[in-house]
């Protein structure tokens, strides 16, 4: 269970997380959604470690993320940023195999390389594994960095919008995956999602942050409603039951 | 914990990654062994062309150069790769940031302010070693000062080094000036050091230092490999980065201090050598790329040495040479970055 006590972050003045409060049940699919600037990715820095805060605590296991060794924590709990850029040059199976490094610490085992090859696999990056980052398209250097994350193999998995740049077809795939960590495997995947009919079709509970406060979180099909859409995002949102899910539409 | 693997039946593929690695291990040994080979056939010619007259003494001269050469191009070399991992950037080295300059300001001040002491008349191997623990205090605070914050733009990092370059070797001259004239005697051998004319006692010092200091960068290279990725993405693969590079840091601060004490700053011999290492091997895997970059390091020096005195019986200082072909590179890779 990922537990989130009172955690504050402030930039000078501005208050970007706020006193925010949330507990993460172990398995499971979890979206966070929430307008841009809402403090999604400054509370998944935090709860991954990158980002200190200013007060509260995180626990993932009851493991305190602000003391627990970082080598400890890399073995239990992956993350993957909104941003990622790299100074040093690398090719796609290069990267991939960085997601071993908590497990193997640079050597890797035929058990290492068997992982490196599924997720490289899985995510259609064969013809383009030998290939440097520098080479590739935006979405295919995205699922390259998911990759990476997933190789780690943690029981929690925290990814900052893993679908940028994804065309459909691999946001399904990538979405599926995902579904697929939780149901047969009992990962606890979190992940920030801007397209909430993703998140409404494959997460068990939806969290929405606004100001940097959490105001509402629940089971997936309560939080799909336009009372709490209009609230999150200000936007007037339908809300449709189309083959078994609840659908928004807001395109016009 | 669970290991296990989501398996994946209709994208399964036989096992690539494994060959694709041992191809690549294989490239970069062969590419050390013929670095290997070169830096061999340059040692054997340099210590053994145009060798007249008292062949033993001069040997014995020779042998101290080649001596002086492997240590300073390898302590360059190996401070040189890690600072750029460290700083996630491929144009900085502890050069080109004014690190060697702080150094001579350190050898400066410390002469300065002992006079009277007669700390002068010192074991030079016990004031080498304050100069070095000085320089180890004071070149983190100078890096954790510059690349303390977040993302800092590279032209005002590059700008930062030259002024703090300029600003220590200005301070130190300054300071020479106003010590008395005994004393000066003393800092002139330790300042006008060159590749021909090296304390034979800081050498041996320094010959037995080196394994020592390899040991303990060679510790850090595979978290340092991680360390390139960038400060999150090497904590979320578990590593302690800060540690990391504060250990890193200690090694730099030892490295350049050696090296500066031996034949004085070489400004951009560092730059070069670090990126011909990354070039030749086309490695990210620092296990590879310092001894890499330390082979080309005793390449240049050697090779360089040799050419300047039997081509063109020339005594003019290599690291003049060096900075040269060093700076002119510097300048196209500034301009390189500015195009993207
Ligand atoms: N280093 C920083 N200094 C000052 N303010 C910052 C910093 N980082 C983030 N912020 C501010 O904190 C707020 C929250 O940022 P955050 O990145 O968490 O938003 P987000 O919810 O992830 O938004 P998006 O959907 O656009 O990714 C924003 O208003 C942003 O401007
Ligand atoms: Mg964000």
């Amino acid at each position: 269970m990922i537990q989130i006590d009172h955690v504050t972050k402030r930039y000078g003045e501005t208050t970007v997380v706020d006193d925010v409060c949330l507990s993460i049940p172990k398995g499971g699919v979890t979206s966070i959604i929430g307008a841009n600037g809402a403090g999604k990715s400054t509370l998944l820095s935090i709860v991954s470690r990158l980002l200190p805060s200013d007060s509260g605590s995180v626990t993932v296991d009851g493991l305190d993320v602000a003391t627990t060794p970082s080598g400890k924590l890399a073995r239990r709990l992956a993350v993957l940023r909104q941003e990622n850029h790299m100074s040093v040059r690398l090719t796609v199976r290069e990267l991939v195999a960085f997601g071993r490094f908590p497990h193997s610490g640079g050597r890797l085992t035929s058990h290492d390389l068997d992982l490196v090859d599924e997720a490289i696999g899985y995510f259609e990056l064969t013809d383009l594994a030998d290939r440097h980052l520098d080479q590739l398209s935006g979405g295919q250097r995205q699922r390259a960095y998911v990759a990476m994350v997933l190789c780690q193999d943690t029981d929690y998995v925290l990814l900052d919008e893993p679908l940028n740049n994804l065309d459909m077809r691999h946001s399904v795939q990538m979405m599926r995956r995902l579904r697929r960590m939780a149901d047969e495997f009992a990962k606890t995947v979190v992940l920030v999602v801007h397209d909430i009919n993703f998140a409404s079709c494959h997460s068990d509970t939806i969290v929405a942050m606004k100001n940097g406060k959490v105001i509402a979180q629940g089971d997936t099909a309560a939080m799909m409603s336009p009372d709490v859409l209009r609230e999150v995002y200000d936007l007037d949102i339908d809300v449709h039951d189309l083959s078994g899910h609840r659908i928004g539409v807001y395109f016009s | 914990m669970t290991t296990r693997t989501v398996q994946v039946t209709a994208t399964h593929l036989p096992p690539a990654s494994a060959g694709a690695f041992r191809d690549a291990r294989r490239r970069e040994r062969r590419t050390l062994a013929v670095l290997v080979v070169v830096a061999a056939a340059v040692l054997v010619g340099f210590c053994t062309i145009g060798l007249v007259g008292n062949w033993e003494y001069a040997l014995g001269i020779r042998l101290r150069k080649v001596a002086t050469m492997i240590v300073v191009g390898y302590a360059i070399a190996c401070s040189s790769v890690i600072f750029q991992t460290v700083t996630g950037n491929r144009i900085l080295t502890p050069g080109i940031m004014g690190f060697d300059a702080l150094f001579v300001l350190i050898q400066t001040l410390i002469v300065f302010f002992s006079s009277g002491l007669a700390l002068t008349a010192a074991d030079p191997r016990l004031l080498f070693a304050g100069q070095v623990v000085t320089m180890v205090v004071f070149a983190s605070a100078l890096y954790r000062w510059l690349f303390g914050r977040r993302s800092r733009d590279l032209y005002v990092l590059v700008l930062a080094g030259v002024i703090f370059g300029t600003l220590f070797s200005s301070l130190s001259s300054l300071a020479s000036r106003l010590i008395n004239p005994n004393d000066f005697v003393v800092l002139q051998d330790t300042l006008f050091a060159s590749f021909n004319q090296v304390d034979p006692g800081l050498l041996l010092l320094s010959v037995l230092l080196m394994p020592a200091m390899t040991a303990w960068a060679a510790r850090l290279f595979a978290r340092l490999d991680v360390v390139a990725l960038g400060r999150d993405h090497a904590i979320g693969l578990g590593v302690d980065h800060s540690s990391v590079v504060n250990q890193a840091l200690v090694a730099i601060a030892v490295l350049v201090s050696v090296s500066t004490a031996l034949v004085g700053p070489i400004t951009f011999l560092g730059l070069l050598v670090a990126n011909l290492a990354r070039q030749l091997t086309g490695t990210y895997r620092h296990r590879v790329l310092v001894p890499a970059a330390g082979l080309v390091s005793v390449i240049v020096l050697l090779g360089g040495q040799l050419v300047l005195e039997q081509v063109f019986s020339l005594n003019t200082a290599l690291s003049v040479i060096i900075n040269f072909a060093g700076g002119v590179y510097f300048i196209a890779l500034l301009v390189r970055e500015s195009r993207r």
